[in-house]
């Protein structure tokens, strides 16, 4: 065990943790944010997703000991900010069903948006491809994310 | 017998707001106490703010239930749908009269016209007491968006304001239902009100539940179905930092005898640990020596040869309609084909987990479950304790599909809690999710059809083979044919004179379960595909075959043309690509695809769009039945790509998305679902829109390339050798 000081949401939290605990169970068990989900452990459904330093990552493939002064943030500190467009165009489009692979799937589009503002569709399909659904809301994560960046009339 | 039961009662009284309970009838198919008396299931509060609160015994995981029931209600209440709330789901089971559960898409067909009742009972009240209030006949108010208004003097009372006083008033027995085309909220794009906490981290889910003093554990259970925990050594699991105990688990199967749910789980070993990582680190370091028992030889290809020897044997008839077996001989044309399925996981996206708290001989859990009486009893039956010991507080479900039904995974978390002495969450990684699931029967499908000189059907005879479901819980009586293994092959819609549909059991160790819309995820899949082989072979047109022969069927007819109509069937496609039609009826929905899809030189097959029409009956919220319909076409889209469960040497072979792959959504089609304005009896919505798409798809490569497939998933390889 050692003592890690993350970054999380803005505000540094120490814990303490075995260096090679994935970040996705610190993050759930020691710091009780939850709403970033285990699917997997092996980085195939990417319902771990967090951001990092602005980019989606795996959270069960991150090690606590790797993360140093990176910036992570997660569905609780990107949701602050309830007026994001993503957020917005996700209660919109009626998205999410069971929910849970949802968190990822908003950071994943996030991370998408920052690096693309108007992505075609094939870079929708292609920076989404890591995140499933099992509840098959595909479709409707393409016309949100297609919403948020304004390519679909807001009424 | 129902028409002399009472359904609705006041039970609150002035202070405690205004409290109706009511009964809502058991599902079909699940067990049910009938006992004298008013037992409610269901509750109906109006809190002094106004709040309205739905409290009832539903699941949600995703498939909006939660939202269509508050809106079923609050429509005949006229209440302001800014106010209403589901509340929690109650805890004990066992004081209920109705199997508590959420299965076989029948949360809303099963309680509509009580809903409704009970909110038009509570709008009379409300109406009662404002009239009272003001002195006036009741029929000068009217009711509006949670007030009373009385316009003959421009009075106006919140519900909030009434709650109280109308506890106080009588109940109507048979209370007026308003006009559907008065409707304000049913039929219309309500939004889901669980959307919120999905989209900022606040839903509970099971595998989100803390407690004070909660240890988390990972068991090691046994590879082989069956196994047992010969020797173990925890010195190594137990010198990991966080790690408390390591404990042996017995499995549980063969304790019940009384027909209840059986809590099937494997014998194994127990870390428990501060927390996940450190049970999962310590788990790692366990040696165990398994007996492996008598299943180690089971493989899917013993499976299939034992299947397969008995089909051209007679199974048990399941339907018969004049006489296939002579029509078959006496038939200008004979047509034979054998289909197979595989055994299939649920795959939530959340794995199985719970969490345990036993003490003092009592014990609450908390659950992501579909099957709350189910887990009670097992939990209790495990314990050894009465189930009204047994407490269980259900949270959201990441996913169900069936898999949640079992109670396997909360008597074990008991059992582990009450060894240790502390709360324990048992959380599953995804590896023990998939190779310790409850499998979709793999089936075996031998048909024969007879055509007439018109190449039309005059006998058709299909033998199914599988294993049980109900068999394999103990459920079924001598002689009895389970349904579940029948439904969708023994209803066949299409009028054939001659029809025999016989069904053999096999037994298998292979733990089988409930996923998503059951026996009709493969008949419709063998039923589709063999009926459009004979539309082949009489050269007709898939469409215009099936519509000929469902002219006593029409709401099977109706989606049929709906879909074919809106997915320009008929207009000629691009080379390498093809159309393909199915239509199927289940939890009494009528759904039809029609799927286009391109076959490449490598016999790649990408399936470009969907079109999909459906009759549920009187549509509660339309969004929410395309959502179903679109994740039904993408779950069921994955199993005809994808899915299969092995089984070699007692084990499963697939453990995680690496080889259980799930489709993603740059393979996910474009998908169109339409919806026919019906006033028949309603139907389910959860499930229904799974079994067209593996035949549809089927189908749209036979127009593509040729080649008939008839067993899932659909291999590549299968369309390039047969060319």
């Amino acid at each position: 065990m050692a003592n890690f000081t993350l970054t999380v949401n803005g505000r540094d939290r120490t814990v303490d943790a075995a260096p090679d605990t994935p970040l996705l169970w610190v993050l759930r068990d020691s710091l009780d944010l939850t709403g970033t989900k285990f699917g997997c452990g092996i980085g195939m459904c990417r319902a771990c997703t967090v951001l990092v330093d602005g980019a989606a990552k795996a959270s069960c493939l991150v090690r606590v000991n790797q993360v140093g002064t990176q910036a992570i943030t997660t569905i609780e500190g990107f949701a602050e900010n309830q007026s994001h467009p993503l957020l917005q165009a996700w209660i919109a489009e009626e998205v999410s069903q069971c929910g849970y692979c949802q968190s990822g799937q908003l950071l994943a589009a996030a991370a998408l948006l920052d690096q693309h503002p108007k992505p075609s569709d094939e870079e929708i399909d292609r920076s989404m491809a890591p995140n499933l659904c099992r509840c098959g809301t595909y479709p409707r994560i393409r016309r949100a994310i297609r919403r948020a960046a304004g390519e679909v009339s807001h009424g | 017998m129902a028409s002399r039961r009472k359904f609705f009662k006041v039970t609150g009284g002035i202070g405690a707001g205004f409290v109706l309970a009511l009964y809502l009838p058991s599902c079909k198919g699940m067990a049910a106490r009938v006992r004298e008396g008013f037992e409610p299931n269901a509750w109906i509060t109006i809190g002094p703010d106004g709040t309205v609160t739905l409290t009832l015994d539903k699941s949600e995981m995703g498939q909006g239930t939660h939202t269509a029931l508050a809106m079923i209600l609050a429509e005949e209440l006229e209440a302001d749908w800014s106010k209403v709330r589901l509340g929690e789901v109650p805890i004990d089971p066992s004081s209920w009269e109705r199997n508590m559960g959420t299965g076989g898409s029948s949360s809303v067909r099963e309680s509509y016209e009580r809903l409704r009742k009970a909110g038009a009972s509570g709008r009379a009240m409300l109406l009662a007491a404002a009239a009272d209030t003001w002195g006036v006949p009741p029929s000068e108010c009217r009711a509006t968006r949670g007030e009373v208004l009385h316009a003959g003097s421009n009075r106006q009372l919140g519900y909030g304001a009434l709650a109280a006083h109308a506890a106080t008033m009588p109940v109507p027995d048979d209370p007026p239902l308003k006009d559907p085309k008065d409707f304000t909220i049913l039929g219309t794009r309500v939004k889901r009100l669980d959307t919120p906490a999905k989209l900022d981290g606040t839903a509970v889910f099971g595998i989100d539940v803390s407690l004070p003093g909660m240890l988390v554990a990972s068991v090691e259970r046994s590879p082989v179905f069956g196994g047992r925990v010969a020797r173990y050594e925890a010195a190594a699991a137990l010198a990991v930092d966080g790690v408390r105990h390591v404990v042996e688990v017995e499995s549980t199967v063969g304790q019940r005898t009384d027909g209840s749910w059986p809590a099937q789980f494997e014998s194994g070993v127990a870390v428990v640990a501060d927390t996940y990582w450190q049970a999962v680190t310590g788990r790692r370091a366990l040696d165990i020596t398994w007996d492996e028992g008598a299943n180690a030889a089971v493989s899917s290809a013993t499976i299939a040869r034992d299947s397969r020897s008995l089909a051209t044997r007679d199974g048990k008839v399941a339907r018969s309609n004049g006489d296939a077996i002579r029509a078959l001989t006496g038939a200008p044309r004979r047509i034979e084909a054998v289909y197979q399925v595989p055994f299939l996981h649920q795959a939530t996206m959340e794995p199985m987990n719970c969490t345990a708290d036993v003490r003092d001989g009592e014990c609450d859990i908390w659950a992501p479950t579909q099957t709350q009486s189910a887990a009670q009893g097992a939990v209790a039956r495990a314990l050894k304790v009465r189930a009204g010991k047994v407490r269980i507080h259900t949270t959201l479900l990441g996913g169900g599909f069936g898999r949640r039904l079992e109670p396997d995974y909360a008597a074990e978390a008991a059992l582990i809690s009450q060894r240790v002495g502390a709360p324990v969450k048992v959380v599953w990684s995804r590896e023990d999710d998939v190779q310790h699931g409850f499998y979709r029967p793999a089936t075996h499908n031998h048909f024969w059809a007879g055509l007439d000189a018109d190449g039309m059907p005059i006998a058709w005879r299909h033998h199914i083979v599988g294993p049980s479901i109900s068999a394999q819980k103990g459920w079924l009586g001598p002689g009895e044919i389970d349904d579940s293994s029948v439904e969708g092959a023994a209803n066949l819609p299409y009028a054939i004179p001659n029809l025999r549909v016989e069904y053999t059991q096999v037994e298998t160790p292979v733990p089988i379960g409930f996923w998503r819309s059951v026996g009709s995820s493969q008949n419709a899949f063998v039923t589709e595909c063999f009926l459009d082989e004979l539309a082949g072979e009489a050269g007709a047109d898939p469409f215009e075959f099936r519509r000929r022969l469902l002219s006593n069927h029409p709401r099977h007819r109706r989606v049929l043309e709906l879909a074919a109509e809106k997915a320009d069937w008929g207009t000629p496609l691009g080379a390498g690509q093809g159309r393909g039609i199915a239509v199927a009826e289940a939890f009494g929905t009528f759904v039809a695809q029609v799927a286009e899809v391109t076959v490449d030189d490598q016999g790649r097959v990408r399936v470009d769009r969907v079109v999909c029409a459906v009759d549920c009956g009187p549509i509660v919220n339309p969004d929410t039945i395309e959502a179903q319909m679109e994740g039904g076409i993408v779950f069921g889209l994955t199993a005809a790509l994808y899915g299969q469960i092995t089984i070699d040497r007692g084990r499963v072979q697939q453990s995680n998305f690496h080889d259980y792959q799930i489709l993603r959504m740059a393979e996910t089609p474009r998908i169109e679902v339409h919806l026919v304005q019906s006033t028949e009896s309603q139907g389910g919505i959860g499930e229904p829109g799974v079994p067209p798409i593996a035949p549809a798809v089927v189908n749209a490569i036979h127009a593509a390339t040729g080649q008939r497939v008839r067993r899932l998933p659909i291999d590549p390889a299968d369309l390039v050798s047969g060319r």
